[in-house]
């Protein structure tokens, strides 16, 4: 895990405020930092600084993927210790591999690589499974949504 | 519902994926990179954010660095003719950032309900998930929650160049 990186108060109320919203005008950070108390100049500082020490990982607009005419699956692998590094390096090798995680199951379920494909054609899906399953020797479990109940990225700063 | 974008608004994706550019007029910049207004790079914005291609414009943080370092995927067995209205329930309760109605993959996994909540330790998360199952109470059949201990790629969503 990474270490705990120093931010204050006017770095939080940044994260809260700013985590949808971003105006659409001729010079949006300046109406942000309005917004903040702050200037211009000194909200450009703090998020470049903030995604510099990773405490963002993005600035910008969050697409979403199916809108797009693209596809989004989560899969799922069950992976022997022995062929961790190996699989892991085929999974994080591929560019559709939007994100990968190591989980563990509170009741031993035995999927312990969760990751997920973003592609821009349904084909493009299957395409990276196969690949993923023909590369690792594995069997691959999609999980497609079949429908989405909630989605709200939005966290509030731990204090 | 698909809707397939024109060329400038792939462009436009493709110029902003990485993000915006951090300069106090960011839509003037991205328009002198692709040749066309501003006014047009702003229009584009705001009609793919009403149609649902753009979700939102903001800072997305690492969960870890604000706080957030226990991070379960909770999942449930719940009755196919229930998860609807159960689904709906669980994704109102505040500390649930994800929920969706996913296929079970019989034998090695009977769960249809995914439910992803966020925590400050492992053992708040876990009262979280009790709190879920007092919600479905006997709709639930079996559940489990999956922690995250190692994030091992995370680059956001791409498209191709």
């Amino acid at each position: 895990m990474p270490e705990p990186v120093l931010i204050d108060e006017v770095d939080r109320a940044l994260i809260d405020h700013l985590q949808g919203g971003f105006p659409i005008c001729e010079e949006p950070y300046a109406e942000v930092a309005g917004w903040l108390g702050i200037d211009e100049a000194e909200l450009l500082e703090r998020l470049e600084r903030l995604l510099a020490t990773r405490v963002l990982t993005r600035f910008g607009p969050m697409f979403q993927v199916e809108q797009m005419g693209g596809a989004f699956v989560l899969a799922a692998m069950a992976v022997p210790e022995g062929d961790w590094r190996r699989v892991r390096a085929l999974v994080d090798s591929l560019p559709e591999v939007a994100h990968n995680y190591r989980r563990e199951s509170e009741r031993h379920t035995p999927f312990n690589m969760w990751f997920v494909l973003a592609t821009e054609s349904e084909e493009g899906i299957a395409a990276a499974l196969r690949r993923i399953e023909e590369g690792s020797g594995l069997p691959v479990f999609a999980f497609p949504k079949r429908r989405e109940y909630f989605v709200e990225m939005k966290l509030e700063v731990r204090r | 519902m698909s809707r397939r974008l024109d060329d400038i608004d792939r462009r436009l994706v493709l110029a902003t994926q990485d993000g915006l550019p951090l300069v106090p007029r960011p839509y003037h910049q991205l328009a002198a990179q692709l040749g066309i207004a501003p006014s047009e790079v702003m229009e584009r914005l705001l009609r793919m954010l009403a149609g649902g291609v753009i979700r939102r414009i903001g800072a997305v943080p690492n969960h870890y660095a604000i706080g957030y370092t226990a991070n379960g995927m909770s999942v449930w067995d719940v009755p196919d003719e229930l998860i609807d209205e159960l689904g709906v329930r669980v994704g109102e309760l505040d500390f649930v950032t994800h929920c969706y109605h996913r296929p079970r993959r019989l034998p090695e996994w009977p769960y249809n309900l995914f439910a992803m909540v966020h925590g400050g330790s492992r053992a708040e998360v876990l009262h979280q998930v009790d709190d879920i199952a007092r919600l479905l109470g006997a709709a639930s059949r079996a559940h489990d929650v999956l922690f995250s201990t190692e994030i091992l790629k995370k680059t956001g969503l791409r498209i191709g160049g």
